[in-house]
């Protein structure tokens, strides 16, 4: 993987934001689940959409668009907004 | 971060040369990235139309493509400052002035002293009226003496050259009239609420 | 996991490492490998990548991600970073650097694009450029593992020259035979090459993959045109989503 300098016109895969979502969660993040708030759909973390670029990390569901995860990390820190996924499932034994 | 050792022989980019044209933390750029906070909308011509609303989502005035592109167009030459450090000089827009809005949509002044861009997709932007009016922005429908590009905003976007580009708000289709300041969906991540590039206002706290 | 025993511990939270350069391979013009000593590093599968951190004397960061290219297997980690032109961090990478610098890295990242040779399953890798890297990875680790099941690599490249990993991947292929190596050379082929000379299509990912009731694991990785072309074929001739896995690059690196 090489990172783009801009994002590209179509989204990255999740696992482009293992990095930035690691400044945040204790665990390997791109291998848990999330369920989307808006169709229900499960994706792994590492299987959504990401946009955002350098602006931050937006993780969308493939089914639906709905943006389940977005993240930035500003100088005024690090803001999380989960609105968009019902919930975050993590499978200890493989995290 | 101050903690980190320093790479040998590193300079990172390099600084633009110097320019009252280029904010601080900024360099210029040739090409003109494409950052997006999801996909590229589809919407036909056909569907297209852009609104004014007032603070509870009352129509003020709605054009369809025809009748916006039959109001009087504005050209103009200007920079523009993306928050991610490039900067785009000299680049050419058409498109209806906020202005022209106004007056088309027979408001004498706007009806409330912020507002809000939504657009196609979920993505929205607050900008202050005053950041508006007086020439200051428009609907760009045209770059480069083409119609804008899908990947850049196509077929209409908000252009407010004066502030961080994000918020020139891309696939925009209604303005919504505000009376205090809103965070739209950058500014709720931490992006400034303003934004201005030569006061390096990037992050909320800036 | 039984009731009685205590919650699992989490692994340990991604941290900022220091490596150093101990070895510098030049793979093609514009391709080099970094192979580095990293004493606090807890390994990796592979398929997995690595944040890397620049930090210059006035204190500006550059970070960027790259695949890690070293079998899980190896003694050492080694990164493969290919040149962008204008790019802020691949330039300093591939021809500034000198053995014994050092840089900060992060890692492994990315529990979801990853093979491991106990997976089951025919495996077919798809790459794109410099897209090959964490697919190299897989081959040296199952190459290590001593797996016997079938892989196809299917490798596109400019030209012969930006081959990465051409004489390994020639030498792999060659001393086993449950590994197939398919190049394509979309810009320009040697005279006398006998490979195919397009951009991938229907045709080539036919006639070089599995059928789909093989159910191979398939990884696609490369530039984001390409990841989508090659994903959306493949999906068309039935593979399971869940089989199919992408990590894209964008149109460019950095």
């Amino acid at each position: 993987m090489n990172t783009p300098p801009e994002t590209p016109t179509g989204p990255l895969d999740g696992n482009a934001a293992g990095g930035i979502l690691g400044d945040l969660f204790a665990i390997e993040i791109t291998a848990a689940t999330l369920i989307c708030e808006g169709c229900g759909a499960f994706a792994q973390v590492g299987a959504a959409s990401v946009y955002g670029g350098r602006m931050g990390v937006i993780l969308r569901c493939r089914d639906c668009g709905k943006a389940m995860l977005r993240m930035a990390r500003t100088r005024a820190g690090l803001r999380l907004d989960m609105r968009g996924a019902r919930s975050l499932v993590v499978d200890i034994a493989h995290a | 971060m101050s903690d980190s050792p320093v790479t040998r022989g590193f300079r990172g980019r390099k600084p633009a040369a110097q320019s009252d044209r280029i904010p601080p933390g900024q360099h210029l750029t040739h090409d003109f990235p494409v950052l997006s906070a999801g996909p590229t909308p589809v919407t036909s011509l056909a569907e297209w139309s852009f609104a004014l609303e007032d603070d509870d989502g009352r129509l003020l005035a709605e054009w369809s493509w025809e009748a916006f592109n039959a109001l009087p167009q504005t050209d103009i030459k200007t920079d523009i400052h993306c928050v991610t450090t490039w900067s785009k000089l000299d680049t050419h827009w058409r498109g209806v002035s906020f202005d022209t809005l106004l007056q088309a949509a027979g408001l004498p002044e706007a009806p409330g002293d912020y507002v809000m861009a939504e657009c196609d997709g979920d993505y929205t932007t607050n900008v202050p009226v005053d950041d508006l009016i007086g020439g200051k922005a428009m609907i760009a429908t045209h770059y480069e003496g083409e119609p804008l590009p899908s990947e850049h905003g196509g077929p209409a976007r908000l252009l407010v050259p004066h502030l961080y580009f994000w918020k020139s708000a891309k696939w925009v289709r209604s303005l919504r009239f505000m009376q205090t300041d809103q965070p739209g969906f950058w500014e709720e991540l931490g992006y400034h609420m303003y934004g201005d590039p030569w006061r390096e206002q990037r992050y909320a706290g800036d | 996991m039984p009731a009685t025993d205590g919650p699992a511990p989490l692994p340990r939270r991604l941290q900022w490492h220091i490596a150093e350069i101990a070895d510098i391979i030049v793979e093609t013009p514009r391709v080099k490998s970094l192979v580095l000593t990293l004493p606090d590093w807890s390994g990796h599968m592979a398929g997995q990548h690595v944040d890397v951190r620049l930090t210059a004397e006035d204190g500006y960061q550059a970070q960027r991600s790259y695949s890690i290219a070293s079998a899980p297997e190896a003694s050492q980690v080694a990164l493969t970073v290919e040149r962008i032109e204008e790019g802020e961090v691949s330039p300093y990478l591939t021809q500034d650097v000198r053995v014994g610098d050092r840089f900060e890295i992060r890692g492994p990242i990315g529990g979801y694009f990853v093979w491991t040779a106990a997976m089951d399953g025919p495996l077919f890798l798809i790459a794109g450029g410099s897209g090959i890297v964490p697919l190299m990875a897989m081959l040296r680790h199952r190459a290590a593992a001593n797996g016997k099941t079938p892989a196809t690599l299917l490798y596109s490249s400019r030209t012969y020259d930006d081959i990465i990993y051409r004489a390994e991947l020639e030498g792999l292929a060659a001393q086993d035979k449950s590994l197939k190596v398919t190049h394509t050379l979309t810009r320009k082929q040697p005279s006398g090459w006998k490979g195919f000379a397009r951009r991938i299509d229907r045709e080539m990912l036919q006639d070089t993959g599995f059928p789909p009731d093989a159910r191979p694991r398939i990884f696609i990785c490369g530039p984001t045109p390409f990841v989508e072309t090659a994903a959306g074929i493949l999906f068309d001739f039935g593979h399971g989503r869940h089989l199919i896995k992408t990590e894209r690059f964008g149109p460019t690196g950095g």
